[in-house]
C-alpha cells in the first residue's frame, strides 16, 4: 500500500472508532424518542456531564475511565428516571414547542452548573496505555479509542438484546409502538416512559466516559452534541436503534474524511449537508422502521 | 376591550416614544434590545404562531439580511435603505427554498423544525469560510461620530436607532393584527388547529405555509439589517448561531405564542429579567461566569412548568380582554 493510501485507510479506521461512540450517544437519543416521543434537546449536556463525572472520578479518586463507566452509567439510569417520571410526563402530550422549552431549561441549567462548577477551562483525562498505538499489519490504531468503540459497541449490543429478549423490554416497545393498546393491556406506560428515558441517559453516559478519553471537554460542548446526535439520528432514522449506530459510523467517517481533505473546522458542514440531503430524499432516514 | 386598558396601552406608547428624552443612554439600550425582540418575536410568531410550523432557525434570516446589507454598504458604499432591499429579496429567497423543500417533501413536526436548524448550521458554517465576508475573523462597518445623525446611511446616536426600531416594531405589531384578521390569518389558523381538516375544506395549504415562511423572514431580514447597523461588526459565530434563533423565540413562548401582544410582552419581561438578575447577581456578589444564565435557565423552567401557554392568555383572562 502506498503512503497515502495508509494514511487514508488510518483515518477511516478512527473515523469508525469514533463514531462507534458517537452511535451510542445517538442510541440514548433514538431510544427516548422512540419510546417516550420526547424530543431530547438536553441530550449533549446530558453527554458533557457524564464527561466531567468521568474526569472528576479520574482526578479525585483516580478512578480508571474504564471503571468509572458502571457508577456513572448507574447515576444516569436514576437520574433520568426520575427526570421523566417527576418533569417531562406531564409534557408528553403537549406541543412540540412547549416540550422543546422545557428540555432547552433543563439544557440552560445543566450547562451553567457544569460552568460555576468547574470553570471554563478544558479538562482532559491523560494515562499513560491510552497514548500507546496497536499495530495490525501496516496499520496504527489507537488504543484508547479502540478500547472506547469497544465498550460503545458492546453496550450497545446488551441494550438490543435488552429489548429483544426480555419481558421489560418487549413492554417498552408495546408502549412506544401503542401506547393506548399498551395501556389496553394493563402496562403503565408512564412508568415505561420513565425507564426509556433512563436506559436512554445510561446509554449518553457510558458514550460519555468513552468520549471523555478522546476530547478535551469544557462546559460549552453540550449544544454541539446535541445537534450532532440530532444529525446521527436523522440520518439513521429517528427512532430506529440499529439506525443510529449506524448513522453514527456514517459521521464518524465523514468527519474524518473532511478533517483530512478540507479543514478540520468545516467537518459539521458535511454532516449537516448530510442532514439535509437525507431529510430530503428519504425523510425517515436511511434505516427508517420503527424501534 | 374596556376603557382602562385602553388607557393603559396608551400611555406605554407615550412613554416610548419619549422615552429618549427622558432617559439615558444605558435605559435607551436595554429599551433598544427590548423592542428589537418584540420585532423578531413578532415576525417568528407569524410564521409558528399563526400557521404552525415551529422554526428554530430564525437566526438564518437574522444572519442573511445582516451580511447582505452589509456587505452592500462595506464593498460599495451602498446605504442600508437600498441595501435592505437585497436583504428582504434573499431572505424570502432562502425562506421560499427552505419552505419549498420541506413542504413538497412532506417534511412536518420534528422533521421540520430540524430541517430549520439544518440549514442555519449549515449556513453558519459556510460563512465561518467566506473570507470575501471577513470570514470568522468577522465584518466591521466603520464607526462615524456617535453624535451625529446621518439617518442616510443609517449611522448615529442611540436615539436614532432607537426610534428605528420602535418604527419597525410598532409596523410588525400593524401588520400582524391586520394579518390575523386578515384571509390568510384564517387559512393559517385552519392549518395550525389541523392541516389535514383545512386541505379538505380546499385550502392549498402549500402556498399558504409558503406564505407564512416567506412573510417571516423578510420581516427577520430587516432585524438583521438592524443589528448590522447597530453593532457595527458581524460574526457568523453569533449572528447565525443557535442561540440567537432561541432568543427569538423565548419571547413569544414566554408571552404567549399566537397572540399579538405575546411576543411584545415576553420581550419585555426577558429584557426586564437579563437585566434584574444581572443587577441582583451584582449586588449579591456572585459575579462568577455561568450564575446568571443559571437563574435565567431556572425561570425559563418555572415559566414553562407553572404557564403553559405563556403570560398573556392569563392576564388577559384577568383583564378581561380578547386575546
Amino acid at each position: 500500500m502506498s503512503l497515502d493510501l495508509l494514511n487514508l485507510a488510518n483515518v477511516i479506521i478512527s473515523g469508525v472508532l469514533t463514531g462507534l461512540v458517537y452511535g451510542l450517544m445517538a442510541l440514548g437519543l433514538s431510544v427516548i424518542f422512540g419510546v417516550a416521543r420526547v424530543v431530547n434537546f438536553a441530550h449533549g449536556e446530558m453527554m458533557t456531564i457524564a464527561m466531567y463525572l468521568t474526569v472528576a472520578l479520574f482526578a479525585g479518586l483516580n478512578l480508571d475511565p474504564f471503571l468509572a463507566v458502571l457508577p456513572v452509567a448507574a447515576v444516569f439510569l436514576v437520574f433520568g428516571y426520575a427526570l421523566q417520571a417527576t418533569v417531562i410526563n406531564p409534557f408528553v402530550t403537549r406541543p412540540d414547542h412547549s416540550q422543546f422549552m422545557l428540555l432547552l431549561a433543563i439544557a440552560v441549567i445543566m450547562t451553567n452548573s457544569l460552568l460555576i462548577v468547574f470553570g471554563p477551562d478544558a479538562r482532559s483525562i491523560r494515562l499513560d496505555y491510552l497514548l500507546e498505538s496497536i499495530e495490525l499489519g501496516p496499520l496504527l490504531i489507537d488504543r484508547g479509542k479502540l478500547y472506547a468503540a469497544l465498550v460503545a459497541f458492546g453496550t450497545s449490543m446488551t441494550l438490543f438484546g435488552f429489548f429483544r429478549f426480555t419481558l421489560t423490554g418487549t413492554a417498552i416497545r408495546a408502549c412506544a409502538d401503542n401506547w393506548l393498546g399498551a395501556k389496553v393491556v394493563g402496562l403503565d406506560v408512564k412508568r415505561f416512559y420513565a425507564l426509556a428515558f433512563g436506559l436512554g441517559a445510561a446509554c449518553v453516559a457510558v458514550a460519555g466516559c468513552m468520549m471523555s478519553l478522546l476530547v478535551d471537554v469544557t462546559p460549552a460542548l453540550g449544544p454541539a452534541y446535541t445537534l450532532l446526535a440530532f444529525v446521527i439520528v436523522i440520518v439513521g432514522g429517528l427512532g430506529s436503534m440499529s439506525g443510529a449506530l449506524i448513522g453514527g459510523v456514517l459521521i464518524g467517517v465523514s468527519e474524518a474524511l473532511a478533517g483530512l481533505f478540507i479543514t478540520p473546522s468545516a467537518k459539521s458542514m458535511f454532516s449537516f449537508a448530510l442532514l439535509i440531503l437525507v431529510l430530503l430524499i428519504r425523510p425517515r432516514g436511511l434505516i427508517g422502521n420503527k424501534l | 376591550m374596556n376603557r382602562r386598558v385602553i388607557f393603559v396601552f396608551a400611555a406605554l406608547g407615550g412613554v416610548l416614544l419619549c422615552l429618549p428624552s427622558i432617559a439615558n443612554n444605558y435605559v435607551l439600550s436595554v429599551a433598544t434590545l427590548f423592542l428589537f425582540f418584540a420585532y423578531t418575536g413578532q415576525a417568528w410568531n407569524i410564521m409558528t404562531g399563526f400557521a404552525g410550523q415551529l422554526s428554530l432557525g430564525h437566526s438564518l434570516y437574522l444572519g442573511i439580511g445582516a451580511y447582505a446589507s452589509a456587505a452592500l454598504y462595506f464593498h460599495f458604499g451602498i446605504g442600508p435603505w437600498a441595501g435592505l432591499w437585497l436583504s428582504i429579496v434573499l431572505c424570502g429567497l432562502v425562506g421560499s427554498v427552505v419552505g419549498a423543500l420541506a413542504f413538497r417533501y412532506g417534511i412536518s413536526g420534528v422533521y421540520f423544525t430540524l430541517l430549520t436548524i439544518a440549514f442555519a448550521e449549515f449556513t453558519r458554517i459556510g460563512f465561518d469560510h467566506w473570507d470575501w465576508l471577513g470570514g470568522s475573523g468577522g465584518l466591521f462597518l466603520k464607526v462615524t461620530r456617535r453624535d451625529q445623525i446621518d439617518l442616510l446611511n443609517l449611522r448615529g446616536t442611540p436615539a436614532m436607532f432607537y426610534y428605528v426600531i420602535l418604527a419597525l416594531a410598532a409596523t410588525a405589531l400593524a401588520l400582524s393584527a391586520w394579518l390575523l384578521r386578515s384571509r390568510a390569518g384564517y387559512y393559517w389558523q385552519a392549518i395550525r388547529e389541523n392541516e389535514e381538516a383545512a386541505q379538505a375544506l380546499g385550502i392549498n395549504t402549500f402556498r399558504w405555509k409558503m406564505l407564512a415562511v416567506v412573510t417571516s423572514a423578510a420581516m427577520t431580514s430587516l432585524a438583521g439589517v438592524f443589528s448590522a447597523f447597530y453593532y457595527n461588526n458581524l460574526f457568523p459565530e453569533q449572528i447565525f448561531s443557535i442561540n440567537r434563533s432561541i432568543e427569538t423565540i423565548l419571547g413569544p413562548i414566554i408571552g404567549g405564542i399566537g397572540t399579538l401582544i405575546g411576543p411584545i410582552l415576553g420581550a419585555a419581561l426577558l429584557t426586564l429579567l437579563a437585566d434584574g438578575v444581572t443587577e441582583l447577581v451584582a449586588a449579591l456578589g456572585w459575579e462568577v461566569a455561568g450564575v446568571k444564565q443559571l437563574i435565567y435557565g431556572v425561570i425559563l423552567f418555572a415559566v414553562v412548568t407553572l404557564l403553559p401557554h405563556g403570560v398573556w392568555p392569563v392576564l388577559a383572562r384577568k383583564l378581561k380582554v380578547s386575546r
